[in-house]
């Protein structure tokens, strides 16, 4: 597969903690392609954050990767000396982040900041820099870029300040965009013209864009595929469209139930008991047993693995075909199947 | 006895005096300037029933909120709850007495509860200040009867606030309000610092308290789907104004202010229609400065030369010149 931009496989982070060996991400694997954006939903603790972070080689001490590996466009980049890895993060991956002032400095004007990052990672003079500046603010939607290119950061509205950071993070021209909640902190109106403006710059420069956020409408309308987390595992991964409509793993079958839409009318909310287990104590088998409604003799005991179930990997017992007549059973997960099987036919 | 509802808000406004300091102001000139945070909003909430602001940032809501709930004096209007007014001077004696049945939750949990004290004590704080219960064993057993309400158990009552997540930490504000025997919760983003599973607990818990107890909500969120789901009607505020007040329903399916439109067209939804958006150009202007004539037409696709001079009227339950004219037909979901 040569269009795959970022292929994680196996990851594991740890933190070191007084309480012990917090497991942040045990075993998460996905790829990501060419032009494609992968939402990462979950609640928060999930580990959306660390594994963005990881990517972008930014754990932070007590943390470390204890396992697996991360390619860049088919090259392993997890384990790169600092200096090297500082050079790929801003000249292959970009990235934006729920402040954005957290990506912005203060004390200098935008102009400053573009010109300086495009002159570090291409060829072009600072007077071209400058130019391909305003073109970049235009293209994320600055009015007048040519005049307020010289502005402060603090003169800008937070949604003109995130198109600031997509401009920034669209220096380079990088392969991938890590975009960690990049509308969390904006009002509706704003978070629409930035999550179509990401939707097209993605389309555009063919980048493949990794979008981190816990609001699955964001994801819904953005995304092609989605990663489900929970307890720094992927529950569920597959199209947008089918785990939205036709979740299929326990959790996010509770976790898209939780929702309540513009269509309205749900006399209740669905409940998930419960809440995620601190990541230093997470039960035996699969992470989710002790809120599953689901829940049978495998799943105490055995760790689920995403296993491939049409188009999707669902780590959970019941499409594990080894759990036998379980795998059969009644609930309402296998009507969820059926549904599915229905949609996929 | 009248017919007034259990709660009106009349034509409330706030300014705030958001002037350089006097000596800056001698120095460098400039005049005073005030910010008209709340302008003229009217409501009616009947008894049991939830009324919800909802807007973006700014918007006013929470300004809306404190004095509603009497933490902040109005400029101007008038907050009558089950029949005693909240901003009369003299009515001080009776709004005593009605405190009580008032209660606010907070978006954050965890600022609005004392850290160095224990559950229990937060929670029965409110029935020893208004002697709702006499002796300490009848008093646990209340504090434990609430805890259970709100879903926690009665021996959480031995933690402290950071001990728990802030779904739980929720459901202690929201027993401590119930703690009080309030019948009127003004809620300010309640669940907006929450997890959708959370929320989901949090909004599931608010519904079956209104059920059996009776309670009357005015419930702020910035959320839509969040609001139709908790809402009976709602007022949509846009700088400082309601630009639109209906019927949960109707907010929804025949929107009339553009300002309504492009909200419920900008948020992302799952149902997930596909098409693509044509989001709504521009930010919230300056409340500092705000637009003439209608504030929203900087922003608005319909504007005219009249919406730049003259400010439209709150009628028929919106505020908009193109409605009002039957230049804007109103929009029918299909
Ligand atoms: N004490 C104050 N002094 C000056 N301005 C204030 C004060 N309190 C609120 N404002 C201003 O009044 C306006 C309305 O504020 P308010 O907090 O009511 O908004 P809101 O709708 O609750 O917004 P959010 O969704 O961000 O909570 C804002 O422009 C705000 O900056
Ligand atoms: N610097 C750190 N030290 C210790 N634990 C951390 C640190 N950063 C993150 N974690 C833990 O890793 C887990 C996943 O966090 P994160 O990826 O930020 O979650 P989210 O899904 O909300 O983005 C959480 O339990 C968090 O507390
Ligand atoms: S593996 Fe078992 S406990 Fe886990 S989600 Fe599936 S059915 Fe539930
Ligand atoms: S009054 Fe005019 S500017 Fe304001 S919303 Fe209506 S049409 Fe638009
Ligand atoms: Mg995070
Ligand atoms: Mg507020």
């Amino acid at each position: 597969m040569t269009d795959t931009v970022l292929s994680v496989r196996d990851l594991r982070v740890e933190f070191h903690t007084r309480r012990g060996v917090l497991k942040a991400i045990d075993g998460v694997s996905f790829d990501i392609a060419k032009g494609e954006v992968l939402g990462v939903v979950g609640e928060s603790g999930a580990g959306k954050s660390v594994t963005g972070s990881a990517v972008i080689g930014l754990i932070d001490p007590p943390g470390r990767i204890a396992g697996g590996e991360i390619l860049l466009s088919g090259q392993r980049i997890d384990n790169l000396p600092p200096e090297q890895m500082r050079k790929v993060r801003g000249k292959r991956i970009g990235m934006i982040f729920q402040d954005p002032l957290t990506s912005l400095n203060p004390l200098y004007r935008i102009s400053e900041q573009l010109i300086e990052t495009i002159t570090t990672h291409t060829d072009l003079s600072p007077s071209q820099a400058r130019t391909r500046a305003i073109e970049l603010l235009a293209e994320v939607g600055i009015p007048a870029p040519d005049r307020r290119i010289d502005s402060y950061p603090h003169e800008f509205s937070g949604g003109m300040r995130q198109r600031v950071v997509i401009a920034l993070a669209l220096c380079a021209e990088p392969e991938l965009i890590i975009a960690d909640e990049p509308t969390t902190a904006l009002d509706v109106s704003v978070q629409a013209q930035i999550i179509t403006l990401l939707k097209r710059l993605g389309r555009e420069h063919g980048t493949a864009i990794m979008l981190v956020t816990h609001d699955m409408g964001v994801i819904a309308e953005t995304a092609d595929r989605v990663a489900v987390m929970y307890a720094g595992r992927v529950a569920e991964i597959g199209p947008v469209h089918d785990v939205v409509r036709n979740p299929l793993h326990p959790y996010a079958e509770g976790l898209m139930g939780a929702i309540p839409t513009l269509a309205g009318e749900e006399a209740r909310l669905v409940q998930i008991p419960g809440s995620m287990p601190r990541l230093t104590r997470i039960p035996p088998g699969c992470a989710f047993n002790p809120r599953c409604g689901y829940r049978f003799g495998r799943c105490t005991v055995d760790r689920p693995d995403p296993l491939p179930w049409r188009g999707h990997k669902v780590a959970c017992h019941l499409y594990d075909p080894a759990s036998g007549p379980h795998f059969l059973g009644e609930g309402r997960t296998l009507a969820a199947a059926e549904k599915h099987e229905e949609a996929t036919a | 006895m009248t017919t007034q509802p259990y709660v009106r808000v009349s034509d409330l406004s706030r300014s705030f005096d958001v002037s350089k300091p006097w000596l800056n102001r001698v120095i460098e000139g400039g005049e005073k300037q005030y910010l008209k945070a709340v302008d003229g909003v009217s409501f009616d909430i009947p008894k049991g029933e939830t009324f919800a602001l909802v807007g973006e940032s700014g918007s006013g809501k929470s300004t809306v909120a404190r004095m509603v709930v009497g933490l902040l004096p109005p400029s101007r209007g008038e907050v009558t709850i089950d029949g005693v007014s909240m901003t009369d001077r003299k009515a001080e004696a009776e709004r005593q007495r009605l405190r009580r049945r008032i209660q606010m939750v907070f978006q954050d949990p965890y600022a609005s509860l004392n850290p160095r004290w224990r559950v229990d004590r937060i929670v029965a704080e409110p029935i020893r200040a208004f002697k709702l219960v006499e002796g300490e064993a009848d008093i646990r057993a209340r504090v434990g009867e609430l805890l259970t309400l709100v879903g926690l158990h009665p021996d959480d009552g031995v933690k402290y606030p950071h001990e728990f997540s802030g779904g739980q930490r929720q459901r202690v504000a929201i027993a401590r309000a119930l703690a009080s025997e309030a019948e009127f919760l003004v809620c300010d983003e309640p669940t907006s610092a929450l997890d959708v599973s959370v929320q989901a607990q949090i909004l599931n818990l608010m519904r079956d308290l209104q059920d059996k107890f009776g309670l009357t909500y005015l419930f702020i969120s910035h959320n839509l789907a969040v609001v139709r789901h908790m809402a009976t009607r709602i007022g949509v505020m846009y700088l400082g104004r309601i630009v639109e007040i209906s019927g949960g329903r109707e907010m929804f399916t025949s929107p009339k202010h553009p300002y309504t439109r492009m909200l419920l067209d900008a948020v992302p939804d799952l149902a997930m229609s596909g098409q693509e958006r044509a989001p709504v150009a521009g930010e919230i202007p300056n409340p500092i400065n705000p637009p003439s004539g209608c504030t929203f037409n900087p922003r608005c696709p319909w504007a005219n030369e009249r919406c730049l001079a003259e400010r439209p009227p709150l009628a028929d339950g919106v505020a908009c010149h193109a409605v009002h004219e039957g230049r804007l037909a109103v929009k029918n979901a299909a």
